[in-house]
């Protein structure tokens, strides 16, 4: 129980955080946040490492094994996307 | 789990938040992206060192699997596809997190949550909220790259007692869930999981396609909600941070979303808005109306002789493809001295921010983009509007008739602007169903065709 309130403890304020952070992303750029987002989220590859991880085989492993290559297709497709989209905006030539 | 993995993945959250931070200005994007990256890797080499990870052959070949589509794909796709390619990444990580919480079920000791079949409770509920959001996003996601991408009707499509059974199925849901946390059998996991993708399905397909830019950012809502159930199970801090980011972004979008078509959250859920029911009513109608139509030479002239003209696109831009001639026909114009300036409504395109991705892929200086609070004050003071492939999004019928089902939507006031000139396909009306009263007036003229070959003739006519 203790470990629930500390784990919502982190979530709460992690809410809090997201909220002031992402207004203030101006909004031209938030379809690159969209694809920064998806992105990040794919750090639930860490669950998936986890589950690839043991020596033994089983049906854990290869579930780890399937999210661990979804995972990695949006970690590489999101920062790669978020880049190319970043690159193009650019200012006024003075 | 050893004390310095849970410093690094603090470091790899606060890395995550930069990233975000990065975001509001175009200046220091480019860094933030770089932070979201060095996060990135910063967890999954902390992952990599935890005690009980020993295949790491198979790591390898499951990264380099997925980084090679990943990065291919990325490398490849056309700006203009943006919006489907988001709503597959999303599905991906919704599949990702129901894969992870069958394995933390299948072997719940690797995850340090006890043994198959004396899972704590807690953690039995974790899990389930884990699957079935992931469950939800991956349905959702799909259904929403298919009617982007085409594959299916973009029109809501709606069926009686839609609601009444969305309703008896979450209800089934949650009764599930509680066996489940009774029983923990791998029939009640399973069933969960597969009741969350048919109630995923079914909470898409009423929503039209010109909802999108709040469907999209609802489930990229939900892909971070997924890894925050994730997040739960592993008791891991870093997933729920970035979860609860991720999880909060997507909420914030939605709701920008919703206020930029003045339509509540849960009117966009339910479904149903416009389709080609009405559409094909007011098209009628509409035609019985004199417009005045003229062509590209007569758009050339007034643009040319104009001190200042705002564009303003919308939907129909992207679907022509039309940003880089629309950019060469300004740069002709900047050339004649004439000021030239963006107009971008929240809600144009398919996705938040579509169409300044669209300019700034066609090289316009994100400076000359204004947003809709920024510029709609100087209309009143603009020669010559040009819209290019937007309709609802300037309707005045927004402000004035409360009978409009786009009433009280913040609209691009460009009827103050001496002249509108409109590039659209057709007269037909616009999502919503709603004709356009600008249409008619003396001072719009309409450039019928497709916007890309409108902006190629009018650069031709500018050119003589």
């Amino acid at each position: 129980m203790e470990h629930l309130l500390q784990e919502l403890t982190v979530f709460i304020l992690a809410i809090f955080v997201g909220y002031y952070v992402i207004w203030s992303v101006t909004p031209a750029l938030h379809s690159p946040l969209m694809s920064v987002t998806n992105a990040i989220s794919s750090v639930i590859i860490v669950g998936a490492l986890i589950a690839v991880g043991p020596a033994l085989f089983g049906i854990s492993k290869i579930m780890g094994f399937i999210a661990v290559i979804l995972a990695a297709v949006n970690i590489f497709g999101g920062f790669i996307v978020t880049q190319r989209m970043l690159q193009m905006f650019k200012k006024k030539k003075k | 789990m050893e004390n310095y993995s849970i410093l690094a993945y603090l470091i790899s959250g606060i890395f995550f938040i930069l990233a975000l931070r990065g975001l509001s200005s175009p200046e220091t994007a480019r860094r933030g992206n770089i932070y979201g990256i060095s996060g990135m890797i910063i967890a999954i080499i902390t992952t990599l060192f935890l005690p009980g990870i020993e295949s790491y052959a198979l790591i390898a070949v499951g990264i380099l699997i997925g980084g090679t589509i990943g990065a291919s794909i990325a490398l490849k796709i056309q700006m203009t596809a943006l919006p489907q390619l988001i709503a597959a990444f999303h599905s991906l990580v919704g599949l990702a997190a129901v894969m992870v919480a069958g394995a933390a079920f299948h072997n719940p000791s690797a995850y340090g949550i006890g043994d198959p079949g004396s899972i704590p409770v807690v953690s039995l509920i974790e899990m389930s909220l884990g699957s079935a959001i992931g469950a939800i996003t991956f349905s959702g996601s799909v259904i929403a790259f298919g009617k982007l991408q085409g594959i299916m009707s973009g029109n809501p499509i709606t069926f009686k007692f839609q609601h009444f059974l969305n309703a008896i199925l979450g209800i089934t849901l949650i009764s599930i869930v509680v066996l489940f946390c009774l029983e923990q059998t791998q029939n009640f996991f399973w069933g969960l999981t597969i009741l969350a993708f048919i109630i995923g399905f079914l909470i898409i397909i009423p929503i039209g396609a010109a909802d999108m830019p709040v469907v999209v950012s609802m489930l990229n809502s939900y892909s971070g909600w997924a890894a925050c159930g994730i997040g739960f199970t592993l008791s891991n801090n870093l997933l729920i941070i970035t979860g609860a980011l991720v999880g909060s972004s997507g909420a914030i979008l939605s709701y920008i979303m919703c206020k930029g078509m003045n339509r509540s959250f849960i009117s966009v859920i339910l479904g149903g808005f416009g389709g080609d029911d009405v559409a094909a009513k007011t098209d009628k109608e509409a035609e019985q109306r004199p417009v005045k139509s003229g062509d590209a030479n007569d758009a050339a002239f007034m643009m040319q002789n104009a001190e200042s003209v705002v564009i303003v696109p919308g939907y129909g831009m992207a679907v022509a493809q039309a940003q880089h001639a629309l950019k060469e026909m300004c740069d002709i114009l900047k050339k004649k001295k004439v000021n030239i300036r963006y107009a971008i409504h929240p809600v144009a395109g398919r996705m938040p921010g579509h169409m300044n991705v669209l300019l700034a892929e066609a090289n316009v200086p994100y400076d000359e983009v204004l947003e809709l609070e920024a510029i709609n004050r100087d209309f009143a003071s603009t020669d010559v509007v040009f819209v290019i492939g937007a309709n609802d999004i300037t309707n005045p019928a927004a402000k004035t008739d409360p009978q409009s089902p786009i009433y009280g939507m913040p609209i691009l006031e460009v009827e103050n602007a001496k002249s509108v000139l409109f590039s659209k396909r057709s007269l037909g009306a616009g999502y919503a169903g709603v004709e356009n009263e600008l249409f008619f007036r003396d001072n719009t003229m309409m450039l019928f065709g497709d916007a890309k070959e409108m902006c190629e003739s009018i650069i031709n006519a500018l050119g003589k």
